[in-house]
């Protein structure tokens, strides 16, 4: 996620579905069209709360965001293979957001900084699944009782993950280096 | 939502008595994220009133409630493996689901799933990773979603 200016026409296209929604719903009103009216109120039930809701989760991405810049904690990171390092690793993937597949270039720094594969495989375990901006709308949406047993049960999950990783994949494994996918071409 | 909405405005007040410049900016690089995302939000809420009006509840509980067994939470870890949601997409359209009277374990096997098994995003993984690390990660990530989805439908009551 960053935090670039959206331009006018993207945004533009981008609320058309939402209007478009929205005036015939207004339309439902006056015709009184029962299922058009019945939408909408459905709609509105939905979105009511979770609009007062979203933009403080997204506050807190974007106070996380400059009080920790990523840099930082990546150099602390360093050359951690042991438990230490997998205590570094997860504290790193819990505190930035974005789907997983933009955790794979981190994983592979990790991994030439001096990470074990099984450290590399919890750092994307523990980004998947544990990212405080991801925890903060489940908490929010599900309920704090879903997420903390969420949490408890995939914790152990996969850190034995890693461990199973390391040991099938065997000591002849390596990752491949991040010069050699440049040339890839679909990898943007 | 009440009561974490309040833990983030206590840490807001803290950040902005540290430092009021760098909160101000942390607010400014949130809401410009909360924008870039509102449109994209209401559409999907939109869409789900839509789906949701032709689908009856009772057809929904039926099918992945409760008592739909198996065939639920093939469904969720299915959907859940291939489709790519974002987590602010995602969770609105659980939380909704939830009221529907979806059962815990189908949208803990949804959400598990989607968050750590891609099938999609398998070329990319296998890029970085070479294609046996890359689908034996999804494997293994796939079995322990499953796992976690389960102990959750047993332990959820408890509670």
């Amino acid at each position: 996620m960053s935090g670039s200016k959206p331009d006018n026409k993207k945004t533009a296209i981008g609320y058309a579905p939402f209007f478009a929604f929205l005036v015939a719903g207004i339309c439902s009103y006056f015709l009184k069209w029962t299922p058009g009216i019945e939408m909408f109120s459905r709609f509105g039930e939905f979105v009511g709360e979770m609009l007062l809701f979203l933009p403080l989760v997204f506050i807190l991405i974007g106070l996380i965001d400059v009080w920790i810049p990523r840099e930082v904690v990546m150099k602390r990171v360093g050359a951690g293979s042991g438990f230490k390092g997998a205590l570094w690793v997860t504290v790193l993937a819990m505190l930035f957001a974005g789907p997983l597949y933009a955790a794979f270039p981190v994983a592979l720094m990790l991994r030439k900084k001096g990470s074990s594969i099984r450290n590399v495989f919890i750092y994307l375990g523990a980004f998947s699944a544990m990212k405080i901006p991801m925890v903060s709308f489940e908490i929010g949406f599900m309920g704090l009782k879903f997420s903390m047993l969420r949490l408890l049960f995939t914790l152990p999950v996969f850190i034995l993950i890693g461990i199973l990783m390391e040991k099938i994949l065997g000591s002849g494994y390596e990752m491949r280096e991040l010069s050699s996918l440049d040339g890839g071409g679909s990898v943007s | 939502m009440t009561a974490f909405s309040l833990v983030i405005l206590g840490i807001v007040l803290i950040s902005a008595l540290a430092n009021r410049k760098r909160t101000w900016a942390g607010l400014r690089k949130g809401m410009t994220m909360f924008l870039n995302i509102l449109p994209q939000f209401l559409t999907v809420m939109a869409l789900a009133a839509v789906f949701l009006y032709f689908i009856p509840e009772s057809a929904i509980r039926e099918h992945l409630g409760d008592r739909a067994g198996v065939q639920g939470f093939i469904v969720g870890a299915g959907i859940g493996s291939v489709t790519l949601l974002p987590g602010f997409v995602a969770y609105p359209i659980c939380a909704v689901l939830m009221k529907q009277g979806v059962s815990i374990v189908v949208l803990a096997v949804f959400l598990t799933t989607l968050m750590m098994v891609g099938i999609i995003t398998l070329p990319l993984e296998s890029k970085f990773f070479g294609t046996k690390a890359a689908l034996l990660r999804n494997l293994l990530s796939l079995i322990g979603a499953i796992i976690v989805a389960l102990l959750m439908g047993v332990s959820y009551e408890w509670f």
